[in-house]
């Protein structure tokens, strides 16, 4: 038996060398290179130290695997006599760590050409859903090609499993979830070849379907979807759709959406907890600047450590191009984890985002520098990903029964120089680095890696968040308080007229008392208005200033989609609108549609979450536009239906028609007896049509972006035709050919004051237009669209005055009590009178004068823009910007990488902006 | 309130009655004020300027009792008359192609019809620099008046500017939907940008030493006013160091007249202006700071701060739809004015920096006995929309016309509005 014996020793070694051999056989599979192996030995670890997880660690402990599983752990536990022992003294022995969100090994979708030719307003797959930006049905699975380099580069950072996807569509499909074994086949690696679904806000890369064209698009899709998910799931399509037969079959998935920035990450959140879908969101790393926003919800969160890397500061011009905003995002986004561990929020690690994946375990332990423990650094990169990817006691610990998923370190593996030997996945070995056992003679080498290894460990300084968090911001939100204004000129917009040398008093936001010489009851701020105006705040009724995108022109109607979904309350325009006493405007959606989408009625209040923003109680206002840019003359786009004014009509009718017949059809169901309801199948949820309904049933209101007078006047009938009336006609500029028309009809206008001449629409435009809508009986505004103008919206309405003769006190009500009215929220704003906001503006001379300079904006009680304190407002920008500048200056000397300055375009928008998904866009 | 001498676009005859205005807050151009004062002019030119009552007769006397008097505004760099309406293709004309065009014309291309030029009279502006756009040279600006039969007519001053956009010295990648904010950095191309420009103007003079060069270089010859001093540069051109190397690119050359325009970010370029005496065609600030953390306020402070440094400031009518807002240049000077700048400095600088600008002080610019009568009555401060409201208007003598395509549509809709509430 000498030969056999030979030969099975030589299996031995063979087994030890290429375990590939032994894990590529799983037991039904025939064996035709020799006789089939059954009977793995087992292998312990002994004498190491084992990290069970973040709750548990053995001392001297013992584990102990077989056929990729472990099969226990302990301290002086029984081995089977047939284990190989490994002594791993001195070492750390950890769960190998998940990645949750990975794009390695799949296949990217390479993005098509942009077509230059007119738009494509259809999908391009048929049996599918009817947007192809709902990939739904995809499986990564059919691009998967093991790739082991970058499985490589994830081991070495830690990773022992990976869910891996391709980022694609709004809907992204379905991914996989991967062991980095590079010696198991494929029987072994893939571990679920449908594991999660993934969403993003970013369209399909392989097909140019013009819809949607924005964020509030994705939104409003993603929603559709859900809807039609359900109503499809009822039986009643008259087609098949494999797209939602997937995503139907999907449904109890794990759901994980890649959100891009901060304020999208926000939007993902919002999402989730409308569709009542628990999604993992992952998030930008800059999560501590919306910690009030974050904290409401209660996602599983995944983060990337993706920290900025430092800034070239060396040219002192160019230093001066970098926000503060940027500046600090270098300074503070490395507390970020820090900060959300100590606001009690759970989140994961991914790797995502990192340039180089070998930064990962190196800003894990900056991370833990600022202050975040490793226990939930732990947590973060095992077994928190494992509860998103529900294999918690699959992997991500080291109990009995997980995968053989372990890193072999030498030291705790958070600390500065520790280093992973060995990354064990599924029970094969991957060695990582080379053990240095130090001898006498590298001894000295050892050494010095660990003194460099020191040195960089000085944590910088912290920067406090404002909010928001970039130049201007505040300490605090400002709060109400309670205050009395005295001794000014009070421009009341009530019957009263403006009062001289008079006290206005403020209580809890709002207006309580109006009169000279007010008593001061309740300790209230003394502000000397003396030789000053007091008015109430300015309100414009037509601005795209806050926001992240203006126009879903991807359809000729966009009803769908509404701005409160895309607030940016970030937007540095805001401070600059308050500096122009400006406390209230409507975000209105682009004139790109005949139909745009609804709008947002905010208050500036700088600092304020989105949501808090939002005016409470405000009327529901929908955008619609006329003329050259619904018929997109201006620019090459030849294949959408309208292209003349004639069309438009037709839109409208269309919409109108459809949205009332959808109505009847709903009313019809909602009257049933109940026993026959629940048997009568449900209509199909139309979000866009519930909308157009809301505006037939007198719930929402128009405004209406409109030139020409055929064209209002054309609105106006078909409008009347279905009962309804037109709120607001907004820019409007020959509204003075139609002004008793308009006054019969009861419609407002919004117009520009003397704005003309820039396209051929408003080549009749006057700057007597108000004055003459005035005289006819029109209430009329003045706005801006503009987010230059709306910092001068005063001037505009004294133009009033200049051109048509208006009376100041009229023309004051240009910018403040109409467009309150023309937005229905006159009960609570637009003039100065007990009850109402205290939503007050303090001015240095007239409000109409050139020389008028705002004093204080305050909105319902708090201050949030003080003129006198502007300048040390600069002076602190200033101050902070040099503190982080001679931070960079030492990153640079001890070695940090540098990047060029990134320069944040601020992208004004205004009626005819045309904006594009954009996951990195605000 | 309209004096309907001549109707929308007759321009207004050549002056033939002695003509006084009496008792009116006179606001000279040079910084100064005369209250309760008399200005008279006759065959085109102003005779008397004075608080004490002339002792000759004026065949037309306007009683100018509480109200105010200025000189003709100016609006520098504008492109009036070379577009109409900003979308429609056809109408425009203010950019030609290639770099290097000082040989390109833009006077001929004015259209002194223009129905945005006739609003620009109501408000008081009546004098205009019509400027090319694009390219490194853009071509030479002419100074016009603004009521006219055609160009001819409207000439002040031909082909006094030559227009050089300086190159930046940073480039910044595209913005990019997919890649996210742009990165800036140093330009690598800025020393070659510069080079460029030094060829040229090099070029340009060794071609004009020789007396009778042949062939013709168009281009190189246009050159020859800048050097001889009949025509100034205008260095378009916004940061602190690109002003700077302009100008110290200018002064080499030997260029004796200078002006900078824009200087949207020149406050660190103050010092050097007014050390070096070269005056700015400071952009309005009807526009938006371009950096987020920039002072809210800077555009409206920038010309008070330059004055304080001693720079001779005028206002360059650059912005969004500039054409049409070039009207409004007098509440781009108010604007200045309520931010740090003296009331009257704010008019000198629509007034009698912007002639200085030109090279056209001489006759334009203040009301001083023996230039040019080009002046206007408002009811009150012309600097505010509040109160600048015209009742006469006198470009060189003659009385034009306040009227305009809009005060007719607003008269005919006024009307009509008023006969439908009547009815």
């Amino acid at each position: 038996m000498k030969f056999e014996n030979n030969f099975s020793k030589h299996l031995v070694t063979l087994l030890m060398l290429i375990p590939l051999f032994v894990f590529s056989q799983k037991e039904y599979f025939p064996t035709n290179s020799g006789v089939k192996v059954v009977n793995e030995p087992y292998k312990a670890f002994v004498n190491a130290t084992i990290v069970v997880n973040s709750e548990k660690t053995i001392e001297n402990g013992t584990i102990i695997f077989r056929d990729g599983k472990i099969i226990n752990v302990g301290k002086g536990i029984k081995m089977p006599k047939n284990t190989i022992i490994i002594d791993q003294k001195d070492k750390f022995i950890y769960p190998s760590f998940i990645e949750t969100t990975s794009s390695m090994s799949i296949k990217e979708a390479k993005r098509l050409a942009y077509s230059t030719r007119s738009a494509m307003y259809g999908p391009t797959r048929e049996g599918f859903y009817w947007n192809d930006h709902i990939l739904s049905d995809y499986k990564a699975y059919l691009d998967y090609k093991y790739d082991s380099s970058k499985a490589k580069e994830l081991r070495a950072s830690g990773f022992g499993v990976v869910n891996t996807h391709r980022s694609n569509g709004i809907h992204s499909g379905t991914g996989i979830l991967l062991a980095l074994s590079d010696s198991s086949n494929e029987n072994q690696r893939v571990l679920s070849n449908n594991s999660t679904e993934f969403y993003s806000f970013n369209r399909n890369a392989l097909s140019n379907q013009s819809y949607p064209t924005s964020i509030m698009g994705s939104m409003a899709l993603i929603r559709q979807f859900f809807h039609d998910l359900e109503w499809y799931s009822a039986g009643q399509a008259k087609n098949k759709d494999y797209a939602i037969e997937t995503a139907i079959k999907n449904k109890a998935m794990p759901k994980i959406w890649n959100s891009g920035s901060n304020l999208n990450f926000l939007r993902a959140l919002k999402i989730s907890k409308e569709l009542d879908i628990p999604f993992a969101v992952v998030g930008s790393g800059l999560e501590y600047m919306d910690l009030n926003a974050v904290l409401k919800y209660k996602n599983k969160l995944i983060i990337p450590v993706n920290f900025p890397a430092a800034y070239d500061v060396s040219d002192p011009d160019l230093t001066k191009k970098i926000s503060l905003g940027s500046l600090r995002e270098w300074n503070q986004a490395p507390s970020n984890l820090y900060i959300l561990e100590k606001n009690n929020i759970q989140f994961s690690v991914t790797s995502s985002g990192l340039k180089k994946k070998s930064e990962l375990l190196p800003n894990i332990r900056k991370a833990i520098r600022r202050g975040l423990s490793t226990k939930s650094a732990l947590e973060a990169l095992t077994v928190n990903p494992a509860l998103i990817l529900k294999i918690k006691g699959v992997t991500g610990e080291l109990t009995k029964g997980s995968y053989a998923n372990f890193l072999v370190t030498s030291k705790p593996i958070f600390d500065e120089n520790s280093e992973i030997y060995e990354n064990w996945v599924i029970g094969v070995k991957h060695v990582v680095k080379k053990e240095i056992k130090p001898t006498s003679k590298n001894k000295q080498v050892v050494n010095d890696t660990v003194k460099k290894a020191d040195k960089k460990i000085k944590a910088i300084d912290f920067v406090p968040v404002t909010f928001p968090n970039k130049a201007y911001g505040n300490k605090t939100v400002p709060q109400s308080e309670n205050m009395i204004i005295r001794n000014a000129t009070v421009w009341t917009n009530e019957a009263e007229g403006i009062l001289q040398n008079t006290d206005v008093a403020v209580s809890n936001g709002v207006i309580v008392a109006i009169g000279q010489n007010l008593q001061n009851n309740n300790n209230s701020r003394e502000i000397d208005g003396t030789n000053k105006h007091l008015t109430s705040g300015v309100i414009d009724e037509h601005s795209h200033i806050a926001a992240s995108s203006i126009n879903e022109s991807g359809h000729n109607s966009s009803a769908e989609v509404t701005i409160a979904d895309v607030i940016n309350p970030n937007d540095i325009s805001i401070y600059r609108t308050l500096s122009g006493g400006v406390t209230t405007i409507q975000i209105l959606h682009g004139s790109a549609n005949p139909i745009g989408g609804q709008s947002a009625i905010v208050k500036l209040k700088w600092g304020e979450t989105a949501e808090n923003m939002l005016m409470k109680d405000a009327a529901k206002f929908i955008k619609f536009a006329l003329g050259e840019n619904v018929k997109q003359s201006n620019w090459s786009s030849y294949s959408r239906f309208p292209q003349s004014r004639m069309g438009v009509e037709q839109v409208y009718v269309d919409f109108f028609q459809r949205a009332k017949e959808y109505g009847e059809q709903w009313d019809k169901y909602n009257s049933l007896p109940k026993r026959t309801k629940s048997k009568t199948p449900k209509p199909r949820y139309d979000i866009e049509m519930e909308v157009v309904w809301e505006i037939l049933r007198g719930e929402r209101h128009i405004s209406c972006h409109s030139y020409v007078q055929s064209e209002i006047n054309m609105l106006m009938k078909v409008a009347e035709s279905f009962g309804i009336k037109i709120n607001t006609f907004t820019h409007i500029l020959e509204g003075y050919k139609v002004a008793t028309k308009m006054a019969k009809h009861g419609a407002g206008g919004s117009s520009f004051s003397d704005w003309w001449a820039y396209k051929y629409e408003v080549i009749d435009a006057i700057p007597y237009n108000g004055p003459i809508l005035t005289e006819a009986g029109v209430t009329v505004a003045y706005n801006s669209d503009n987010a230059e103008m709306i910092r001068r919206l005063n001037q505009e309405a004294a133009k009033a005055v200049k051109y048509g003769g208006l009376s100041e006190e009229e023309a004051w009500k240009y910018v403040t009590l109409n467009p309150a009215k023309l937005l229905r929220i006159d009960d609570k704003v637009g003039s100065i009178a007990p009850g109402k906001h205290a939503d007050l503006v303090i001015w240095s001379h007239n409000p109409l004068s050139i020389y008028a300079v705002a004093e204080k904006t305050i909105i319902e009680g708090a201050i949030f823009y003080d003129y006198m304190k502007l300048d040390e407002k600069i002076k602190h920008n200033e101050k902070e910007r040099e503190i982080i500048i001679t931070q960079l200056k030492e990153a640079k000397k001890s070695g940090a990488k540098t990047q060029p300055a990134p320069v944040i375009d601020k992208r004004y928008f205004e009626c005819e902006t045309i904006d594009i998904v954009n996951e990195n866009v605000q | 309130m309209f004096l309907a001498v001549h109707s929308q676009q007759v321009p207004g005859k050549k002056q033939s009655k002695s003509t006084l205005i009496s008792y009116g807050t006179i606001h000279l151009g040079n910084g100064d004020l005369l209250e309760n004062a008399f200005v008279g002019f006759d065959e085109g030119k102003i005779t008397y300027v004075s608080t004490e009552p002339p002792d000759i007769n004026y065949e037309i006397i306007i009683d100018a009792r509480n109200k105010h008097i200025y000189p003709g505004f100016i609006a520098l760099n504008t492109s009036l008359g070379l577009g109409e309406i900003d979308a429609v293709r056809a109408t425009i004309d203010d950019d030609e192609i290639g770099d290097f065009l000082p040989h390109v014309r833009s006077i001929i291309a004015y259209n002194a019809e223009s129905k945005v030029v006739e609003t620009m009279r109501m408000n008081g502006v009546l004098i205009s620099q019509i400027a090319p756009n694009g390219g490194i040279i853009s071509g030479s600006s002419s100074v016009v008046q603004l009521d006219a039969w055609n160009w001819e007519d409207a000439v002040i001053r031909y082909d006094q500017g030559i227009h050089l956009n300086w190159p930046s010295p940073y480039s910044r990648t595209g913005y990019s939907y997919y890649r996210g904010p742009s990165i800036i950095k140093k330009s690598d191309k800025y020393d070659l940008n510069v080079e460029e420009i030094k060829n040229f103007f090099d070029s340009s003079k060794a071609y004009l030493n020789e007396p009778n060069p042949n062939p013709v270089s168009l281009p190189y010859k246009a050159m020859a006013p800048v050097f001889n001093g009949n025509a100034t540069i205008f260095l378009h051109a916004d940061d602190a160091k690109q002003i700077k190397d302009g100008v110290r690119f200018l002064q080499d050359q030997k260029i004796k007249n200078i002006v900078v325009v824009g200087g949207t970010n020149s406050l660190g370029a103050g010092d050097f202006l007014a050390d070096n005496n070269i005056k700015i065609a400071l952009e309005q600030p009807h526009n938006l700071p371009s950096m987020e953390d920039e002072d809210v306020k800077s555009r409206f402070r920038l010309a008070s701060q330059l004055i304080n440094k001693g720079v001779t400031v005028a206002v360059d009518a650059t912005g969004e739809m500039t054409r049409m807002n070039t009207r409004n240049l007098p509440f781009f000077a108010g604007s200045f004015a309520a931010y740090g700048v003296e009331k009257e400095k704010a008019v000198e600088s629509i007034t009698l920096n912007a002639a200085k600008v030109l090279g056209i002080e001489d006759n334009y610019g203040s009301i001083e006995v023996g230039k040019s009568a080009t002046l206007f009555v408002s009811h009150g401060d012309a600097l505010d929309m509040r109160t600048n409201n015209l009742s006469h208007a006198y470009i060189d003598g003659r009385s034009v016309s306040l009227e305009t395509n809009q005060t007719k549509l607003w008269q005919r809709y006024k009307k009509k509005v008023e006969e439908e509430k009547s009815n």
